[in-house]
């Protein structure tokens, strides 16, 4: 058995959620003022997940770093393995919004996309 | 170029962006932006987290994208705008007088004006924090432009001061880039970031949110080496003894934002000492008769998503401001702020002008649970809402109709109140 | 070898190599700062005093009323701001007003004009706003507010103009005569000249001392000050001092001549000669005493504060001349207040005694005159749209909050002594001095720092020294 302890996100209450857990089941969420809680909870305890966004370093163009973001929300555990492939990746200038820089990031099948346009 | 139109917008970050769209979809097809900057979005370029537009798009969009949406219908719509340009001054008879490199200094005179110009952050100085003043002390928008447009670390270990929500995602940011964020300390018991930016930002990264803590002092001559930081008591004032000290090369402010009214103060529109920003009617238009105002200029905004829709408003009222097409008269009704309730954003509804709906946009002085948002027609009470919870850190909104309005003929004044 | 070499480029380094280049002599500046104007000059009350206020018969005395009766014609000649505001000591009791008339019957023996006492009614038509229990206050006409950055800057450039060398980010480490020269030795080289001028301000002791016998000892005096937005401009119209009393020497609030408001200062003696930091109690007490003499100051509207270090020396006197056992070696000693004010009557008179000695021809083609870097709005539209067409730069907007053009801050960069980082380019053109405090103009202003000096973005410091703004380029991976 496993207790664990978060703040709900949605909305300013930030109500904490305490989720009681046998080995990857959950047994038991309390804590919560509505069903949005309860889902949160569940989620994050069993499949967390965030989207990353940081920028790209561009090269050939007036801009030297272009914003991006994982292009859906990837494992929580991942986000310093996607950042590693992030940092060490290079795009050619010109890059066009919504561009893939990098496939498949730190193997969690999801791509890295330019979120805005350099030249 | 044209020196006549019938909307000048200053500003073209996500305010004038959608107040633009706004007056060209109404109708008036002579709108232009002048934008400082170096390319329409404002502010949101530099915003490159995700977290925009759930309310407008249904889709979570990281600040640049949610500008691009705007532009490309600016830009489709054909709509003139003029990027470094700068406005030097606007005069109480609309006429905006501008300067870039290109055009040199210009006036253009405009049947209506769109104030859509922003905030700024307060600053140290503000702040009275003592000490020294060495390199190494950011706002935490600066810090951002640095990290997220420029591509430049500004240290590697960082302290915040302020649980502002730029602060928490500046904390993030410098982390993903490797840096150690060692702690957030905010001066009020209370955060006035998103809790899932606390939860994002600070959580997810181990980074402590220290509530009820401020800087006591600035180590550094030449550049920052170290904070103190100290617990403050109700009073808001340092306690003696809870000190420790915390070695950073780098000290990022989050600490509020305050409208950016300067030329709206040299045109001689009336500011609104709570808010800061101008004090504007059910048609958010301010003291002088076809100035409109909208966005981090009226009242700084918690979600993006609200700017565009008040700016919206704005574009609407102003081209019929501009098209002449204004009911001139009717009795003004005051709206007040009370019990808990700080502002609200218009602060006069004229029933004549208003459309069927009017949303009233306020803030709360504190942090209240299972409070209600009343609404008083005078004396009588016409609304009562229960909230779970009501904090500074976002905004809230009632709606009126004109419908029940109408219902009550000697109206003088709507109170809008937080009540326990 | 020089024929003098001056240590620090303070507000009196800079008056006295300004007054030395009218000479045919080659003249050496060693400051270990980055710019002109990095110590006590750069943090101060900025205003010029009439001098009534130092007793008969002082170097103070003597220097302030010559360096104020200066002011307009250099000002004029520099093209720097100054203005003859006046200022009003006031008292808050009747029976306090024989020692105003004891200040007044000073202020005249040290040839102070247009020293008289105004009483409550006269005063409220003044200043509107002074306190509710003032009673009375020492007028006095001749009182000015100046820029002590664009005063120093003026006057180091004007003498860079005429030759005069600046050595900068250079500490002077020992002071020794040999061979009938003195020599000069720095972190990286060893200089030597004829004549030393030690204008070192709180560590001037340590270079007299290094020389000669009659040992002096500075103390340095921090004051703390806050700086008022130009939002509240007009609050008070002159320099409002407080008459001392047994509880003190009170502050002042006065004007700038940029339009803000300067309270201040606090008086704290320290031992670091570097101790430049605010504190808590320090800004309390400044905002606390202002009430005294004004009524309703919005110090909420305050946009930095800052402090500043007095050289105090034991004497509590200006230490001006050739020392008495050290042939050739000039003090500019013990300058506190009214240091500011009294520094072109200084760098006048500490010139003219080595012009004397060291047989100094005039400089034929001495140029005394200096144009300050251009200001647009002064401009009208025409002469402005002229101007952009020329130099497109001046049409864009850097700094917001004070309206600072890129082509005035190119200016400031390319002109003789020009500024080479953030602080330079501050208080050259006031861009970062606003309201935001840099918030918005510093990446611009770093980013054209660092294309006109060729560098790196990491090489452009706040203040020179170790005070660089950002570390390193993300997606560098160290």
């Amino acid at each position: 058995m496993e207790i664990r302890e978060l703040t709900c996100i949605n909305c300013p209450m930030g109500c904490l959620l305490t989720v009681t857990m046998d080995g990857d089941t959950v047994t038991d969420i309390s804590g919560y003022t509505c069903p949005r809680g309860k889902t949160y909870a569940e989620k994050e305890v069993t499949n967390p997940t965030r989207i990353v966004t940081s920028t790209v370093r561009v090269e050939g163009g007036r801009s030297e770093r272009v914003p991006c973001k994982t292009e859906s929300d990837i494992p929580k555990d991942k986000i310093f393995d996607v950042m590693r492939e992030i940092d060490a990746a290079t795009a050619q200038a010109p890059v066009v919004i919504g561009e893939t820089l990098i496939h498949d990031v730190a193997g969690t099948g999801v791509d890295v996309i330019a979120t805005a346009s350099a030249i | 170029m044209n020196k006549a139109y019938d909307i000048v917008i200053v500003g073209g970050g996500p305010a004038g962006l959608a107040a633009a769209i706004a007056a060209r979809e109404s109708g008036t097809q002579s709108v232009i932006i002048l934008e400082r900057g170096e390319q329409l979005g404002g502010i949101l370029n530099q915003c490159i987290h995700n977290g925009f537009g759930l309310h407008t798009f249904k889709e979570e969009l990281t600040g640049p994208e949610y500008a691009h949406r705007f532009i490309q219908k600016v830009i489709d719509m054909g709509i003139e705008y003029k990027l470094d340009t700068m406005v030097m001054d606007i005069s109480p008879e609309r006429a905006v007088t501008a300067m870039n490199r290109e055009d040199g200094m210009f006036v253009i005179d405009a049947k209506a004006v769109i104030l859509a110009m922003g905030c700024r952050e307060r600053p140290r100085g503000a702040l009275n924090i003592p000490g020294y003043r060495p390199a190494g002390i950011f706002s935490a928008g600066t810090a951002q432009r640095l990290v997220n447009i420029e591509g430049y670390m500004p240290g590697r270990e960082v302290v915040i001061l302020g649980s502002g929500d730029i602060g928490l995602i500046m904390a993030r940011r410098m982390t993903l880039e490797g840096a150690k964020v060692k702690c957030v300390a905010e001066l009020m018991p209370y955060s006035g970031g998103l809790k899932r930016n606390i939860v994002q930002c600070l959580d997810d990264f181990g980074i402590p949110l220290l509530l009820s803590h401020t800087v006591v002092d600035i180590e550094g001559k030449e550049h920052i080496t170290a904070v103190t930081i100290a617990e403050v008591g109700a009073d808001r004032r340092p306690i003696k003894g809870t000190e420790v000290r915390y070695t950073c090369d780098t000290l990022l402010l989050s600490c509020g934002l305050i409208p950016e009214n300067e030329l709206s103060t040299s045109a001689g529109v009336r500011l609104s000492p709570i808010t800061n920003g101008p004090v504007v009617n059910e048609s958010l238009e301010t003291s002088i008769p076809g100035v409109f105002a909208c966005g981090n200029v009226l009242h700084v905004h918690d979600l993006v998503d609200y700017v565009s829709e008040e700016a919206a408003k704005a574009g609407q009222t102003a081209a019929r401001y501009a098209q002449g097409a204004v009911e001139k008269g009717g009795r003004e009704i005051e709206i007040h702020a009370g019990g808990g309730a700080r502002y609200t954003v218009p602060s006069t509804v004229c029933i004549d002008r208003m459309d069927d709906r009017l949303t009233v946009r306020f803030r709360a002085g504190d942090v209240y649970k299972d409070a209600y948002v009343s609404v008083y027609f005078d004396e009588a009470r016409v609304m009562r809402k229960k909230k779970r919870i009501i904090a500074p850190g976002e905004m809230e909104q009632i709606i009126l109709s004109r419908e029940q309005m109408k219902e009550y003929p000697d109206l003088k004044t709507i109170t809008v109140k937080i009540e326990r | 070898m020089y024929d003098v070499i001056i240590i620090g480029a303070g507000v009196i380094g800079c008056a006295v190599a300004r007054y030395l280049s009218a000479y045919d002599a080659d003249v050496l500046v060693l400051e270990k700062n980055e710019d002109v104007c990095a110590g006590t000059s750069k943090a101060n009350s900025a205003i010029v005093h009439s001098g009534y206020d130092a007793e008969n018969g002082t170097l103070k005395a003597r220097f302030n009323v010559e360096g104020n009766c200066m002011m307009d014609e250099l000002c004029r000649e520099l093209d720097v701001p100054f203005e003859r505001i006046g200022s009003l000591t006031v008292c808050t009791d009747e029976g306090d007003i024989p020692a105003l008339e004891e200040l007044r019957q000073r202020g005249i023996n040290n040839g102070v004009e247009g020293l008289r006492i105004v009483r409550r009614d006269e005063l409220l038509s003044m200043e509107p706003n002074i306190g509710d229990d003032v009673a009375a206050a020492l007028y006095a006409p001749t009182a000015g507010i100046i820029c002590p950055f664009k005063l120093t800057i003026a006057l180091g450039e004007n003498a860079a103009v005429n030759g005069a060398q600046f050595k900068f980010d250079t500490e002077v480490k020992k002071v020794y005569r040999e061979g009938g020269l003195w020599h000069i030795v720095t972190d990286d080289a060893e200089y030597t000249s004829r004549a030393v001028v030690n204008a070192a301000g709180v560590y001037s002791d340590i270079f007299n001392n290094m020389v000669s016998t009659r040992k002096l000892n500075i103390t340095p005096r921090r004051g703390d000050y806050i700086l008022l937005d130009r939002s509240v401009g007009g609050y008070v119209r002159h320099t409002i001092f407080q008459l001392p009393t047994k509880l003190g020497k009170g502050v002042l609030v006065t004007p700038t001549v940029h339009g803000n408001t300067i309270v201040g200062p606090t008086a704290y003696d320290t031992e670091d000669r570097e101790e430049t930091a605010t504190s808590a109690d320090g800004i309390d007490s400044v905002i606390a005493k202002s009430a005294i003499s004004v009524k309703g100051l919005p110090t909420r509207q305050v946009i930095t504060s800052f402090a500043g270090l007095r050289a105090h020396e034991d004497g509590g006197e200006f230490v001006l001349g050739e020392a008495e056992d050290a042939e050739d070696f000039y003090n500019c000693a013990g300058i506190e207040s009214p240091g500011l004010s009294a520094a072109p009557a200084i760098g006048k008179y500490t010139a003219r005694l080595i012009k004397d000695r060291l047989q100094l021809g005039e400089k034929a083609d001495f140029i005394k005159e200096r144009k300050d870097i251009l200001d647009p709005s002064a401009l009208s539209i025409e002469e402005r749209n002229e101007l952009i067409r020329r130099e497109p730069a001046y049409g864009t907007i850097v700094c917001r909050c004070e309206s600072v053009t890129e082509g005035e801050i190119l200016d400031a960069i390319r002109r003789p002594l020009g500024a080479r980082s953030l602080d330079g380019v501050k208080r050259r053109t006031r861009a970062g001095m606003g309201r935001c405090q840099a918030g918005f103009c510093s990446p611009k202003v770093m980013e054209i720092l660092r294309r006109e000096l060729g560098v790196e973005l990491t090489d452009i410091t706040k203040s020179g020294g170790g005070s660089y703004i950002v570390s390193s380029r993300t997606k560098d991976g160290d």
